[in-house]
């Protein structure tokens, strides 16, 4: 039966659900509050490392690596997909490399990006950059070989220019792919910045998560599991509010 | 303007049969598959010429190399002697379905076709005049998934005008609309025709709407295409072939010829 109850009910309750969970396991489980600490502990720490400055400050850390990154990757990946989908040649020459590096997991790439970056943001940045630009390249192609050839024969018999064609029938036909690969690629480059901050930096969510490990804290492991989570909600949200550009872009705003 | 002229027009293309297998499992040979053969048609400045033909004959194949969307293997097209051999504002192309750009309003769409004038007063009267002419007044900003079938087609039709083109090519413009909807873009056609003088070329799979609204009637056979009949059409508007006998005639000897023996 649809309810009139307003969706956030819902959310909420599952949440307060997973809450409780959270605290009769910590409570009963026989681990110690070491170990497995309940929410209330958690919040006490979360309330703590911010106060302190330390979440925020390492939160800012790992935002702004993976927004070099993943900017990076739309800047260079976005225009070469739009070159590849156009161009059978370049596609065929391009795209078997593509394919063939696409499966290596960033993570692989550890070992290699140190020695190249060194210690320090750089060797992360180009994690993040390698985990979305391989998806936004290949979502890029598809989408503009999808267009509707139609539209280019359209473009053919009114004259366009080149420039036109890129603004007037590629950019838009190929919005709305291009938004979704963008939802799909910032929650990729969200792990996979957690997971290079283990390993070269001194700062950031995945560095607060393994230095409070090796201190034995695993509150603070928690602390940061959590933000790490909230922060993944508020990116896709922020990712969300560019179908806004899509429905725009087709006209489809009106039919929500 | 607007003459025609297409001389031994040849078109083939190969078909890739490679990933079919034969009965002993061996991969098919290529083939080509010639769709015009030795095409030779002429029409007259301002004619509305109607093409009929069965399926798959190479109708649109015709449509698109007059187009210049594609190239003919050998022959070639003359506009008023002039080789056609691109596509050019010229010459507009009426699609099937969906040829407005979709992210683009009804204004947007047909503003494409004079976009490069310069007096912006001018060209907001323009459009409109055109957006009048096709009774889409209060769609202006719609987007084209907003309008019905027949107002889309009514839509590229004002963007295919407004360009003031010597040559309307139409494949199909009437294909998928209701009943009422067809009868009342014919009609509609039909006086643009009479009161632009533009030439059309018009392919369609109806027999009824080549003999309404034709000045030519050409028929194609099937593939390879070759020309059947290439009739001039001398009856006033409006037409109806229930009433004309000549044209009723004609009606017969077409169904004949298109393979049903007697007419519907």
């Amino acid at each position: 039966m649809e309810s009139s109850k307003p969706a956030f009910i819902y959310t909420a309750a599952a949440f307060l659900g997973a809450l409780a969970l959270w605290e009769l396991t910590a409570r009963f489980s026989g681990w110690s509050a070491q170990i497995f600490p309940g929410p209330g502990a958690v919040l006490a720490s979360l309330i703590e490392l911010t106060g302190n400055g330390t979440l925020i400050r390492h939160s800012i850390a790992s935002l702004y690596r993976v927004t070099a990154g993943f900017y990076l990757a739309m800047f260079l990946g976005i225009p070469l997909g739009m070159c590849l989908g156009r161009c059978k040649p370049l596609r065929l020459m391009i795209n078997p490399v593509i394919h063939f590096l696409r499966p290596i997991s960033p993570l692989a790439w550890i070992p290699l990006s140190m020695l190249w970056f060194g210690i320090g943001d750089l060797p992360a940045i180009f994690l993040i950059f390698l985990s979305s630009f391989f998806p936004l390249l290949v979502a890029t192609t598809i989408a503009v070989r999808s267009i509707n050839p139609v539209y280019f024969q359209v473009a053919n018999n009114f004259n366009f220019s080149r420039l036109e064609s890129f603004t007037k029938i590629m950019v838009p036909a190929t919005i709305p792919a291009i938004v979704t690969a963008l939802r799909l690629s910032i929650t990729i480059a969200w792990l996979v910045v957690v997971a290079a901050e283990m390993i070269a930096v001194q700062s950031g969510l995945g560095y607060l998560i393994l230095d409070s490990r090796n201190a034995l804290r695993m509150d603070y492991v928690m602390v940061g599991m959590v933000v790490i989570g909230v922060i993944g909600l508020l990116l896709d949200y922020i990712m969300r509010q560019l179908m806004n550009i899509e429905s725009a872009a087709w006209g489809t705003l009106g039919h929500k | 303007m607007g003459h025609i002229l297409i001389e031994n027009l040849n078109k083939e293309f190969i078909e890739r049969r490679q990933h079919k297998r034969d009965k002993e499992g061996r991969p098919e040979s290529d083939r080509t598959v010639t769709v015009l053969e030795d095409l030779d048609l002429e029409f007259e400045a301002g004619e509305m010429v109607c093409i009929l033909g069965p399926s798959g004959c190479g109708k649109s194949t015709l449509l698109r190399i007059i187009a210049g969307f594609e190239q003919p293997s050998s022959g070639r097209v003359l506009q008023d002697g002039r080789q056609l051999s691109k596509p050019s504002p010229d010459n507009i192309f009426v699609y099937q379905h969906n040829g407005l750009l979709p992210w683009m309003t009804v204004w947007q769409n047909i503003e494409l076709g004079i976009r490069r004038l310069e007096d912006p007063v001018e060209q907001e009267e323009t459009i409109q005049e055109y957006i009048d002419m096709v009774e889409l007044e209060g769609f202006e900003h719609h987007y084209p998934h907003q309008l019905s079938g027949g107002m889309q087609r009514r839509a590229e039709l004002a963007r295919a005008l407004v360009v003031n083109p010597e040559m309307l090519i139409m494949d199909e413009p009437f294909s998928g609309l209701d009943f009422l909807t067809h009868m009342k873009m014919r009609e509609e056609v039909v006086n643009m025709h009479l009161y632009l003088g533009k030439t059309i070329l018009l392919v369609t799979h109806n027999i009824d709407d080549a003999l309404i609204m034709g000045d030519r009637v050409v028929i194609l056979s099937g593939r390879p295409a070759q020309v059947k009949l290439n009739r001039k059409l001398d009856f006033p508007h409006p037409r109806d072939p229930k009433t004309a006998p000549k044209l009723q005639e004609l009606r017969e000897e077409i169904f004949f010829m298109l393979g049903v023996s007697y007419a519907v």
